[in-house]
């Protein structure tokens, strides 16, 4: 049995508790200590810039040319807190219990709660750091819904939240840049993580101009490397997004958790073509305004707005009356696709639904409107050529953010100890699906209040261990490692792109391991996996030499998602039930809502990586609910 | 539809570079412009070629990542545009399209049409932040805001560090950027008490790189895809003049 050592006390008490009793290291002693922060997203830039104004010496990596440029910034819609300042009954206890619920209780109540409480000191730091949050005319901070709960409690700085938030932690990374407190690698990639005695003490990384290889050392590695939804290939996520830090982690021992509970939002530009490599995410923040319908006819081939009234299915309005088009992401992408597979769906490929503003632009008047999403009708705009002000948009659900991700315990490290993991790239706090705008608290959060506490409770017992340097064996074999990868790669003589085995594997994902699974394509998704993975082996082929070199690049990650897409399956082969994200088709009401199963899957699943070709080893981090009692998550 | 592309080919920062012609088919309208040169890379690799590098993430215009000379124009032919946001519409059958990288001194070449612009990190890094250590804030209402100043200060935040106002300017300025940032943390009340300090910096170090003097054709407003002001260039001559006028 795995302990997430959970602190003893009340759970409104227990951050406070651990921050009372947590070991602290006297400023002098933190100028000894040197501490690895891979990926500069709002997680791992936050992180790296709260470490080093406590005096540690940071080195941050990136694979991006600069450290603003994760993915961080492409979050639009907004970031919880619950400072009430709408006076609407908002309370840390309620976003917890929204949270906790929205996770369909298959999260810690413990670590949930600390998210909610942090929340509040967030906003202030970011506003400190001049993020623009919207203002209401007295100068006030304004706040908006968001789906799955009935406060107004998302802060948002237009359609921009990440970007204005992620230029906040970026310049807080700078500031320690030009104090000589943090050292930037950019462009340059993790590929191997050294262990020594058990304990992470380094990584071997590439840089991705010159192709050499460094060694680096340190007290701790933090990994804040984001989510892998794309192990799809198509979904909202950059091109660049990977899972490899933490596949690395996981295949020197970290255990992942809920690998299978992956978020399709529901908001997002459909598929129109083979070559398309993207699926753009329109926010979530729409759906305070916009209605979604699909025409209650299948096979309907006029245009949405030759549709009348009284021939729309506002199917969501329909189904969950108290929620509507506020339903969370989960319900309103699994009722977007039941309505899409019954023949409702509308656009070229009938994969889409239409989410329409007529009646909001006839109440509120197109300015309101435009102030509200104008850059977003722009960018819809600009994509496909179609004005939203006149017309519906054509959405659908794609694949977006990853609840899971290494298993961490309450000091967010991993089973590996001194390796830490933050932001999406761990499992914690979100359950089996995310609720909109936690995304951000929760990679804020764990880089500004939480690791800061934790790390240095950690290193205080590393003080008296002994200084490693990368001249040990240690790093020696796991730099050959990567060599001996890194040629094999650029000697194979086969036919086909990364990309192509890429395309292949999301395809299959989304087919057999999507919004809906069943243990029938489960089991076919695994055993086809493993073809396109020998397939991998031989038939790839890479031009190019050792200098930059984006097909070497690609290569690597794609042969990491193979080998985490087999385990996606695995995770949601064994867990037999529909909770969140995760819908097995076998585990439903007749009317097609998840049925959890609490008496027999209340646990975190942890996977052990037990070599190549090996079946994953199952541990299980029992769930206690002491607060919440659980419910069927009902928005009807 | 087909297209004949001029592509900039360049082995490495030291090299001689190069104008490639490639001929391209089966582009259809809906493809961005990055899909299309995917295309191309896709074809290139099959052939045995070395892709053609370009730096590109999010595809969504907001992380800056992207961004190349087509046609002579930064980011292409539309405004307010990204080259990930470029779509293959606004080009006609059988045109013939240029594409090279931003071209500035403080921007050199990579490979092909990647740059290296950690120039504009050096300008952040020289003080294009507020000092605010993490638990140092107030409580975020204490300080209001009004309505227009955080409108306006988001206008100037909006800037995503992509470099097409370098690229597009025939003395390669950096002043779109660097104003951008200056006017951003001078409008908020936070960012007032560093800002004779801040200026005097960012302007310092943004000639220090190597960008050229700003002579006021007004092209990098044009080009910008965020349509950043020029008037914030004015803005951050007027700081820049005051704090030094004042400098103790």
């Amino acid at each position: 049995m795995i302990d997430a050592k959970i602190p003893a006390g009340e759970l409104a008490d227990k951050w406070n508790n651990y921050k009372d009793s947590s070991k602290l290291i006297n400023p002098a002693n933190r100028k000894k200590l040197d501490i690895i922060v891979v990926g500069t997203g709002l997680a791992g830039s936050s992180c790296a810039a709260t470490l080093a104004e406590l005096g540690y010496n940071v080195k941050s990596f990136c694979f991006q040319d600069s450290a603003r440029r994760a993915h961080s910034v492409a979050a639009q819609g907004g970031v919880n807190a619950a400072k009430n300042y709408k006076n609407d009954g908002d309370s840390v206890y309620r976003m917890f219990y929204d949270t906790i619920k929205g996770g369909d209780f298959r999260s810690r109540e413990a670590n949930v709660y600390r998210l909610a409480e942090c929340s509040l000191a967030l906003i202030d730091q970011a506003v400190a750091q001049g993020v623009p949050f919207a203002r209401e005319y007295g100068g006030y901070l304004n706040n908006r819904s968001f789906g799955g709960v009935q406060v107004s409690r998302t802060f948002y700085a237009r359609g921009q939240t990440g970007q204005q938030l992620m230029i906040g932690a970026y310049q807080a990374l700078m500031r320690q840049v030009s104090a000589g407190k943090v050292k930037t690698y950019t462009r340059h990639e993790m590929l191997e993580l050294v262990l020594i005695d058990g304990k992470a003490r380094g990584i071997i990384a590439r840089n991705l101009e010159t192709g050499e290889i460094e060694r680096h050392a340190a007290n701790a590695v933090v990994l804040a490397t984001g989510g892998y939804g794309k192990v799809y290939y198509l979904s909202t996520l950059a091109m660049g997004c990977n899972s490899s830090a933490i596949w690395i982690a996981h295949k020197k021992g970290a255990f992942m958790s809920g690998v299978s509970w992956i978020q399709f939002h529901p908001t997002c530009l459909p598929q129109i073509g083979e070559t398309q490599s993207k699926l753009t995410l329109m926010s979530e923040s729409l759906r305070n305004d916009g209605r979604i319908w699909v025409p209650k006819k299948a096979g309907d081939e006029r245009v949405p707005n030759d549709i009348p009234e009284e021939e729309r299915d506002y199917y969501l309005e329909r189904r969950y009356p108290t929620f509507g088009n506020l339903s969370p992401r989960d319900i309103s992408s699994r009722a977007a696709k039941e309505r899409i597979d019954a023949g409702c769906g509308v656009g070229p490929m009938k994969n889409a639904v239409c989410l329409d503003f007529s009646k909001a632009i006839r109440e509120q008047g197109r300015d309101k409107i435009e102030e509200k999403y104008g850059n977003l009708f722009r960018m819809y705009d600009k994509i496909n050529g179609v004005d939203a002000y006149k017309e519906p948009m054509l959405i659908s659900p794609a694949a977006h953010f990853t609840m899971g991700g290494l298993w961490v315990d309450y000091d967010l490290m991993t089973t590996i100890p001194g390796l830490f993991a933050l932001g999406e790239a761990n499992f914690s706090d979100h359950g089996a699906n995310r609720l909109g705008a936690n995304s951000l608290l929760q990679s804020c959060v764990d880089g500004y209040f939480i690791a800061p506490y934790t790390i240095p409770n950690y290193l205080s017992g590393e003080l008296k261990s002994e200084k490693v340097t990368t001249d040990h064996p240690a790093f020696i074999d796991a730099e050959n490692n990567v060599r001996e990868q890194l040629s094999r790669f650029l000697n194979l003589k086969g036919h086909l792109s990364a990309d192509h085995f890429h395309k292949t594997l999301g395809r299959l994902l989304y087919d057999k391991c999507g919004l809906s699974r069943t243990r029938q394509s489960l089991e076919e998704a695994v055993v086809e996996i493993r073809a396109l993975k020998k397939s991998f082996a031989h038939e790839l082929k890479i031009t190019g030499d050792n200098g930059v070199n984006s097909e070497l690049e690609k290569a690597g990650r794609v042969s990491d998602f193979l080998e985490l897409g087999e385990l996606m399956c695995h995770d949601a082969l064994q867990r037999e039930e529909s909770c969140g994200a995760h819908f097995r088709e076998e585990y439903q009401t007749t009317d097609g809502e998840a049925v959890r199963n609490d008496k027999d899957f209340c646990y975190v699943s942890a996977w052990e990586w037990k070599g190549e070709g090996a079946e994953p080893e199952l541990h299980k981090e029992p769930l206690v609910f002491e607060t919440v009692q659980l419910t069927v998550r009902s928005y009807k | 539809m087909k297209l004949y592309l001029k592509v900039w080919r360049q082995e490495h920062r030291e090299s001689k570079g190069n104008m490639v012609s490639y001929e391209v088919d089966g582009i259809s309208e809906h493809m961005s412009f990055l899909e299309m040169l995917d295309l191309l890379n896709e074809r290139l690799i099959s052939k045995g070629e070395r892709v053609i590098e370009f730096d590109h993430d999010c595809r969504e215009g907001i992380c800056g990542a992207c961004g190349m000379m087509i046609n002579g124009r930064a980011h292409g032919p539309l405004t307010g545009t990204t080259t990930c946001q470029l779509h293959m519409r606004s080009f006609k059958d059988g045109e013939t399209v240029y594409i090279e990288p931003f071209r500035a001194a403080a921007f050199p070449v990579l490979r092909d049409l990647k740059i290296d612009r950690s120039a504009f990190d050096h300008i952040i890094q020289s003080g294009g932040y507020i000092s605010a250590s993490t638990g140092q804030a107030p409580e975020s209402n204490s300080i209001p805001i009004a309505h227009e100043v955080t409108e306006a200060a988001f206008d100037a935040a909006a800037c995503i560090g992509c470099g097409a106002c370098v690229a597009t300017c025939k003395n390669s300025s950096a002043a779109l950027f660097t104003s951008a940032k200056i006017s951003h943390l001078v409008l908020l009340p936070q960012g007032k008490l560093e800002s004779a300090d801040r200026v005097i910096k960012m302007v310092g170090q943004m000639d220090a790189e190597g960008f050229g003097h700003c002579s006021n054709t007004e092209a990098c407003e044009v080009e910008c895809p965020q349509e950043i002001s020029v008037l914030h260039i004015g803005r951050m001559n007027y700081e820049y003049n005051k704090a030094m006028a004042l400098r103790k």
